[in-house]
Formats: structure tokens, C-alpha cells, sequence
């Protein structure tokens, strides 16, 4: 082969333009806000986090697992040998020979990437993404045939001018998608990002199996400071480590395919999204954007810079309230990129800075903040709803073995019947319980949901010094909003109220009662049943068995709808969706009460008021909708009924 | 629904001032923004074109400085609040006269009532009277301000409006028919300004003496539903009770329309 000074020119050439691309690209970056975070043990924690919990998600979907971990294990493993072989120079036939194994694994691997590519998905992106096999079969084959002397399969010096020159022409190719590409904005980017953004997550609890779903509270001093800023503005006000994570997008369109919202079609797409943040943290237009749009928002008209404001020009404020946070997006991302904290950090900003919280929006915080309840009653006719109860309050008792967090449920009369059948299950186990009456507030989900953070520390930090003043070893609730915000965003405040004290949802609590002997249940004789994930239980808090163990403690045998568990499909009522009601073509309810009928079943059984109130709100006919909590009511052993059921039976047979 | 486009460029020359005070929620008795003051700041920044530097728009409060709640205005977009900052057992009427003389006001904006303290609604007249003004009560809108001239809507029941003209400058009560105030965002109302200028003023005698209780419900005769209509039961339910009693007098002469009122104003012990 002629020219052999050649290629390892090119090789250090593409190398140290990689160089200044990373360098380039990690000052985007870096103009984003401080975060604190342990660079070095991220940095030794990475391979580990790569080979476990990416990998783990994307082993959902097999092909492409096995695909990735040829291509990109083979990419890795040549490019390492690529520089000892052919830039260093070692001539040493067995580096050689791992070298020709390396590219043949990821020639084979990006075969199975172009094979993908032939026949896309529409939730895909195409543009660069449909060149990536074919760069990747170039880079892969030009430096095999380029490997082969060196392995001593061929002589050196063997071939001519002409296949030099091709050989070359491919390297370049190659070379110029998969290193100079890498950082200087191909498709590509995703590995160095991605490697990058795995070191340095925002969340690192999330790592190991972990869970780290509750917000990250706003520093209120900068609502004294002129100049200060709540909430994400522009680019720069989010973390670097988030700006990071926005690159580290593959652009795969899991997100697309789970997101309620998108296919309701209201103008949020999750990938759009994280690219529209990639536009801004960098600077330019949408116009190369190759993926689905905003559904009913054309592409190209989007323009952002690291310091323009987001919502003007680049991100319509609708697409950032049409999101319902149920996290189907994060919990599908393999990049485990955080879209729910972006959303709400920008939210934060058209809240708090701009008071421009659409439609219900306002009125609502204003409610709360007036009144602690989103819908204006009085704050003393809390406890009306339990005027028959005579339900122990913590203000007489002071201490309590359990205490029963009601929610604003106690305004609601639909939500009502499923705080008294708690209630009756409760009183039917002896449970020591306890209510805190009207000295409860709303647990401030919606106001945090809806970018209100300041709303939601006050009365996060209200609710601490109740409960703070009672002793108790368990906060039992019905609603998944709330259970989330007392177990997962409470701890940020400084108070000791609940150290100590197990946050349960009343499915937990009541499947330990069963598990227990403390609850007898009939047979459940009725017809075929589901069951809905509300997403704060299931995606948020990650009970999705204590449910489906009650169910089946009745002799249920559950016909589970194709989205459940952890990819559950939202029911349209989370993230304040409802009260700022962004247009769609279809209700997301309707869609999710669709995925119950489709499974035959007569009676859909949820744990949570709001999933209660959406799936009930679709128009009849349509399965029937019922709490756990009601379905097990109905199902007691109540022992004094027990004689005067079997008489009424023995009437019947005679 | 945007009626009349205002003429902002007109109004950038006005002086606007909207009055307000520290609010109560009907339900939970906590300090809140006002809702008709608040609605009468929203159209203040309507006549100043939104104008939100402060110079042609200013929130102007007697009171205590301290008091959080009126971030709650400033946060509507407002750069500051105005604070005549005097003793709370004081007469506020006095200074803020006073003060709307001075900063040569040309439009005067107050809530109908107050939602906490006397709740008497006599600001906006007794200011009237001090100054010298006209006052015009429940305003719904002002369409447009020509050569010195206003023309505003008057909110009357079951969503009529009157036109009105009157000339500057002047005083408005706003009405709950007037446009919805803005909401209040926390960022902005947590960096105003509070502009204070500390006043004295005379003290309140007559109320000193007043023994303040918290008001008891009257008992109420059940509702008997006479209506057989959809209509008339949406008549009913939006209809603002109208006095019993009283005779529309429109095509009598002006002296029999006088003797009317004389009339009645005899009968109720007004005069004597």
C-alpha cells in the first residue's frame, strides 16, 4: 500500500480536532449553574453505570441491545487498537488480529443497525441518523482491509494506488462521523455525551437500582436578589449537568412512543423537547430536526441561543404545560435523561417570574395559597366530609399508631366514598389511627407541579410543624400525589417530623393488614377486572405488587391491559394537566379508558382519587371504575353481618 | 373579549393612580390581594399601555409598609408599591388626598369596598369630596380618554353597562364586572420596591370608640322556587336583587322626578 504516512496522519488529525470538539463542547456546558457533584467517583462509576443500568433499559428491547453492544463495544474496542496499531505503531500481530476481531464485531453490529434503519420506526429520527450505519460499515470495513498487512494476512505495500485512495476516502468518512463527529455535533455526540452525562447525572440515587423522583427544590433567596432568576429562563439557568444530559439524547423516540400527551396529540413531543434544549445550549435553529414534531406545530420556526429565553421563540409555554408528569418519558429514556425536571424547572419561570400559568392555572394558586385547598372551600369544613365518622383527630390524641393523610380528597364527593371505605377498612382491622383534621393542608403537589415552588415550601414546611407536634410510626394516604410529596420531597426542608416515621399508601398498609389475617375477605365473584398504575405509585414510588397482591387476595385474577406496570399510561391527571388543559385531539382518559375496555374487563380498578375522577369522566359505556380500597369494602367479612348474610342465602335456596 | 382597543398612546401621558388595600379571603379570613383593587391595578396597566416602569402607573397604599400582602400587587409586574406609611389607628383619607394633589393624579382607581377594617366604601367619595372631583362608582371599563374627556362603562346589573363621560381628572370605584386582575407571580413581587414616605395624620376618634366583633350570619327564610322556566330560574340566579318598592320615573318633568327623591329621602329620615 502506498502512502503509509498517510493514515496515521488522518488518524492524529481526527483525533485532536475530536480534541478541541470536546473542549468546545464541555464550555457549552459549563455555562450552565453549579451543581454539586463528585466528578471523580462519577467518572469511576461510569463503565459500571453503562454496563448495569443503561443496559438494563435498553435490554427492553433485545435487538437492540444486542446490536448496541456489538457496534458499540466493537467501535470501543477499535478505536482503542486503531491508535496502538496504526498511529503508534506497535507491530505486534496479535493487537493486530484483536483489532481485525474488533471491527468485525462492529461491522456485524452495524449491519444489524443498518438492517433497523431499512424500514424505521416512525418515532425514530432520521437526517444524520439514516447515514450512522453506513458510516459506521465504512469506518468498520476501510480500517479492516486497512488492519489486514499488519495481521499479516496480506503483505505490506499490497494493493494499489486505487484502493489506497478508497481506503482512504472511507477512513475519512468513517473517521470523520465517528471521532470528529462525536464531538463536534454528529449523531455520534450521544456516546461522548452520554458517557459523560452517566459520570455526572443530576440524580446519582438513580444509579444501582435506585429511585430519585422527587423535585429539586428552588433556592427562594434569588426572589429577593434583583437580577435573580426562579426557574429556568435561558439555557444557562439550568444545571451544566442537566445542559449535558440534553446531549446525551439518541434520539431513539421512546420518549415520543410513551408520552400521553403526544399521543393525544397536544403539542408536547419529549424528544423534540431535549432537542429544542439542545438547540438552545448551543445556539441555531430547529430547521435540522428529523424527528416528529409538536403534534400541530410546524419545525424550522424554533430559534434559540444559550442566552435568549426559552419561551420566547424557541418553546412554545403550551408544550411545556401540556406535559402531565407521569414519567413514562423518563422511565423509558435509555439515556436516563430527566425531561419531567426540565419541564418544571421552565414552568417554574412562567409561574413565579412571568405569572403566566394558563387557563385554571392561577385561580387555583391563588386557592392555595388563600386558602390551602385548590378549590376555595373553607379551610374548616376539611373534616366535614367525616361528620358521621367520629374519626379520632391527632389534636385529642397526640399520638397515634398510624396517621391517616386524607388530601384534598375531603373536598371531593367522589373521592369521599373512597376515604370512607378506608375508613371502614380501617375501623374493620382495629387499626390505631388518627387524622389531623383541619389542621392538614394540601400537600402543595399541584402548586409545585404547576412551577408555584414557593406555594408548595410553604406548605410543605406548614404541614411539617403539624406533624411535627404528634407521634406516630406510620402516614398512610390515599392519594399517590400526596404520598409522594410527604415521602419523597418533604426531606428537603430540614424538618425531623417524619425521620423515622414509614410513608405508605393505603394499598401497602392495606395488603400488609391481609397479609397480616387482620382483614377477611370474601371471594371476589364479579366479572373480569384491571388494574390502573397511577404513575406517582407505580413510575414514582415503585409499588406496583402490594395492588395487584390485594386484587388477587379476592380471588381476582387481573386482566392487565399491554400498558402497565412501569409502562403504565397515564390517565391525563397529573402535573396540574387538567387545570391548565392544553388542546388535543383526544382526551388522554379516553385513550387510557380504551386500553381497559380493550382487555375485556367490566370493572378497572385504580388507586387514586385523580385516575378515579379522569377514567370516570369518559363518557359511558365504558368499564366501571372503583378504588382498591371500595373493591375490598365490598368484599369485608364483617363478622356481625356474617349470621344474617347466610340467612338471607338460606331464604334464597328455600 | 376586547371591546374598544384603548388609545395607549393617549393615556401614556395620563397619570393613573390605583389605590388598593390589604384584602381578606371570604373563606379562610387570611390577608390576601384584594380582588377589586387588584382588578382596578389590571386597569391601571390597561390605560398605561402595561407600561410597567412605575412612572405612569402608581400603587399607591396608607398603611403599613411591612404588610407582605401588598407584594402580592407589585407582583402583577409592577416595579413598586407606594406606601403613605402612618399609624394604623389613623384617618387615611387626609394624606392620601394629600398625595393624589400633589402627584397630580388625573385618574384615581379604588375598589368598590374594602375587604377588611370599616368596609364602608366611602373612600373613593369622601377622596371626591376632599378634592373636589367627580367620582363615578362601579366602573366596568374606560373605553377611551379624548381632549381631557373619559368615556367609561358603568357596570349595572345582570351585565348591563351605562356609558358615561366625565372629565379628568376624576375618581372610579372598579367593580367585580371589570376585567379579571393578572396573576400575581412571586419573583417580582418578592424584589419591589416599597416607596415609603412616612405621613402623619390625625387619629381616627370616632372609630377608636367602636367595638369590632366578628359578624354572625343572619338566619335566613328558606327560598321557595317560584320559578317554572329554565329561564326564569337562570333570571333568578343572575339577577342582583333590586329593592322592592321602587318606580322607574322617566317621562315626568325634572321638578316632579325632584319631589319625588325629596319625597323619599323624607320617608327614610335622610333629611329632616
Amino acid at each position: 500500500m502506498s502512502f503509509e504516512w498517510l493514515h496515521p496522519l488522518l488518524i492524529a488529525t481526527a483525533l485532536v480536532l475530536a480534541v478541541i470538539g470536546a473542549v468546545r463542547r464541555v464550555n457549552l456546558w459549563r455555562a450552565g449553574k453549579p451543581d454539586r457533584i463528585n466528578l471523580i467517583a462519577g467518572l469511576m462509576a461510569m463503565p459500571g453505570r453503562y454496563l448495569h443500568d443503561l443496559h438494563d433499559i435498553v435490554e427492553r428491547d433485545k435487538y437492540m441491545s444486542k446490536t448496541h453492544a456489538a457496534t458499540g463495544g466493537g467501535f470501543v474496542l477499535s478505536a482503542l487498537l486503531i491508535i496502538l496499531v496504526h498511529l503508534l505503531g506497535f507491530d505486534n500481530q496479535i493487537l493486530a488480529w484483536a483489532l481485525l476481531a474488533a471491527l468485525a464485531l462492529m461491522f456485524v453490529g452495524a449491519l444489524f443497525v443498518f438492517k433497523r434503519r431499512l424500514h424505521p420506526p416512525s418515532r425514530i429520527s432520521k437526517g444524520p441518523w439514516m447515514r450512522l450505519p453506513k458510516s459506521l460499515l465504512a469506518f468498520a470495513g476501510a480500517f479492516f482491509v486497512l488492519t489486514l498487512p499488519a495481521a499479516g494476512v496480506l503483505p505490506d505495500g499490497s494493493g494499489g494506488v486505487l484502493l489506497t485512495v478508497i481506503l482512504t476516502a472511507l477512513i475519512i468518512w468513517g473517521m470523520g462521523e465517528l471521532f470528529f463527529g462525536m464531538t463536534w455535533g454528529g449523531p455520534m455526540k450521544h456516546a461522548f455525551a452520554g458517557a459523560l452525562h452517566l459520570a455526572f447525572h443530576r440524580r446519582q440515587e438513580r444509579f444501582g437500582g435506585g429511585r430519585s423522583t422527587g423535585l429539586k427544590p428552588v433556592d427562594l433567596t434569588l426572589a429577593k436578589e434583583i437580577g435573580g432568576v426562579l426557574g429556568v429562563a435561558k439555557p444557562t439557568d439550568f444545571k451544566w449537568n442537566q445542559l449535558l444530559g440534553f446531549d446525551a439524547c439518541v434520539q431513539c423516540g421512546k420518549c415520543e412512543a410513551m408520552c400521553p400527551a403526544f399521543a393525544a396529540g397536544q403539542p408536547l413531543n419529549p424528544k423534540k423537547l431535549i432537542q429544542d434544549m439542545v438547540v438552545g445550549l448551543a445556539g441555531g435553529t430547529d430547521a435540522n430536526y428529523a424527528g416528529s414534531p409538536y403534534p400541530g406545530k410546524e419545525v424550522g420556526n424554533a430559534k434559540g441561543g444559550p442566552d435568549h429565553i426559552i419561551t420566547d421563540g424557541l418553546i412554545d409555554p403550551e408544550t411545556l404545560w401540556s406535559c402531565t408528569t407521569c414519567r413514562a418519558c423518563v422511565e423509558e429514556c435509555p439515556m436516563m435523561i430527566e425531561h419531567v425536571d426540565a419541564i418544571v424547572d421552565m414552568r417554574r419561570y412562567l409561574t413565579m417570574e412571568r405569572g403566566k400559568t394558563p387557563n385554571k392555572g392561577a385561580e387555583v394558586l391563588d386557592n392555595i395559597i388563600a386558602t390551602d385547598n385548590p378549590n376555595g372551600y373553607a379551610p374548616a369544613s376539611r373534616t366535614n366530609w367525616a361528620a358521621d365518622q367520629n374519626l379520632p383527630l391527632m389534636r385529642d390524641v397526640k399520638q397515634a399508631e398510624v396517621l391517616f393523610w386524607v388530601s384534598d380528597g375531603a373536598f371531593d364527593m367522589r373521592s369521599q366514598r373512597i376515604l370512607r371505605a378506608f375508613v371502614k377498612l380501617l375501623k374493620a382491622a382495629n387499626v390505631d389511627f388518627a387524622v389531623l383534621g383541619d389542621e392538614e393542608l394540601d400537600s402543595g403537589d399541584v402548586a409545585r407541579r404547576l412551577g408555584d415552588d414557593a406555594t408548595f415550601q410553604s406548605l410543605a414546611k406548614r404541614n411539617l410543624e403539624v406533624l411535627s407536634q404528634y407521634t406516630f410510626s406510620k402516614i398512610v394516604t390515599t392519594d399517590p400525589h400526596a404520598y409522594h410529596c410527604l415521602r419523597n420531597e418533604y426531606s428537603d426542608f430540614g424538618s425531623d417530623a417524619l425521620d423515622g416515621v414509614e410513608v405508605l399508601h393505603h394499598t401497602t398498609f392495606l395488603n400488609q393488614l391481609v397479609q397480616l389475617g387482620r382483614l377477611k375477605l370474601n371471594n371476589f365473584s364479579g366479572a373480569k377486572v384491571t388494574y390502573h398504575d397511577p404513575c406517582y405509585l407505580g413510575r414514582y414510588n415503585g409499588e406496583y405488587e402490594a395492588p395487584r397482591e390485594l386484587l388477587r387476595s379476592m380471588g381476582i385474577e387481573i386482566a392487565e391491559m399491554e400498558r402497565s406496570g412501569f409502562r403504565s399510561r397515564c390517565c391525563g391527571g397529573g402535573g396540574g394537566a387538567p387545570i391548565t388543559d392544553i388542546p388535543g385531539e383526544r382526551r388522554i382518559a379516553d385513550m387510557r379508558m380504551e386500553d381497559a375496555s380493550s382487555t375485556g374487563a367490566e370493572l378497572v380498578a385504580v388507586g387514586c382519587q385523580q385516575c378515579t375522577a379522569m377514567l370516570e369522566g369518559v363518557v359511558e359505556p365504558r368499564p366501571e371504575v372503583k378504588d382498591i380500597a371500595e373493591i375490598l369494602m365490598d368484599q369485608l367479612v364483617d363478622p356481625s353481618a356474617e349470621n344474617s348474610r347466610q340467612d338471607r342465602l338460606a331464604e334464597e335456596v328455600h | 373579549m376586547q371591546p374598544n382597543q384603548f388609545n395607549v398612546d393617549a393615556a401614556n401621558k395620563l397619570k393613573i393612580v390605583s389605590l388598593v388595600s390589604v384584602g381578606k379571603h371570604p373563606q379562610s379570613g387570611r390577608m390576601r390581594r384584594a380582588d377589586q383593587d387588584s382588578r382596578a391595578v389590571e386597569l391601571g396597566l390597561k390605560l398605561t399601555g402595561d407600561n410597567h416602569s412605575g412612572e405612569s402607573l402608581v400603587v399607591l397604599h396608607a398603611g403599613d409598609p411591612g404588610e407582605p400582602n401588598l407584594r402580592s400587587y407589585a407582583g402583577m409586574g409592577l416595579k413598586s408599591v407606594r406606601v403613605l406609611q402612618l399609624d394604623p389607628a389613623a384617618d387615611a383619607i387626609l394624606p392620601l388626598g394629600q398625595h393624589l394633589q400633589q402627584c397630580g393624579a388625573d385618574i384615581v382607581l379604588t375598589g368598590v369596598r374594602a375587604e377588611s377594617g370599616e368596609s364602608s366604601g366611602m373612600v373613593p367619595y369622601q377622596l371626591a369630596e376632599k378634592l373636589g372631583w367627580p367620582i363615578v362608582p362601579r366602573v366596568a371599563d374606560i373605553v377611551s380618554v379624548k381632549g381631557g374627556v373619559a368615556e367609561v362603562l358603568q357596570a349595572l346589573p345582570r351585565g348591563q353597562r351605562r356609558s358615561v363621560m366625565v372629565k379628568l381628572p376624576f375618581i372610579a370605584s372598579v367593580d367585580s364586572a371589570a376585567p379579571e386582575a393578572r396573576q400575581s407571580a412571586f419573583g417580582p413581587a418578592s424584589r419591589a420596591l416599597m416607596d415609603i414616605e412616612v405621613v402623619s395624620a390625625s387619629v381616627d376618634d370616632v372609630r377608636q370608640a367602636w367595638e369590632e366583633a366578628a359578624a354572625r350570619k343572619r338566619p335566613k327564610r328558606l327560598k321557595v322556587v317560584k320559578a317554572k322556566t329554565a329561564a326564569e330560574r337562570f333570571k333568578a340566579a343572575t339577577a342582583k336583587s333590586q329593592g322592592d318598592g321602587g318606580k322607574v320615573m322617566k317621562n315626568e318633568s325634572a321638578a316632579e322626578q325632584a319631589q319625588a327623591i325629596f319625597d323619599l329621602l323624607k320617608e327614610e329620615g335622610v333629611l329632616r
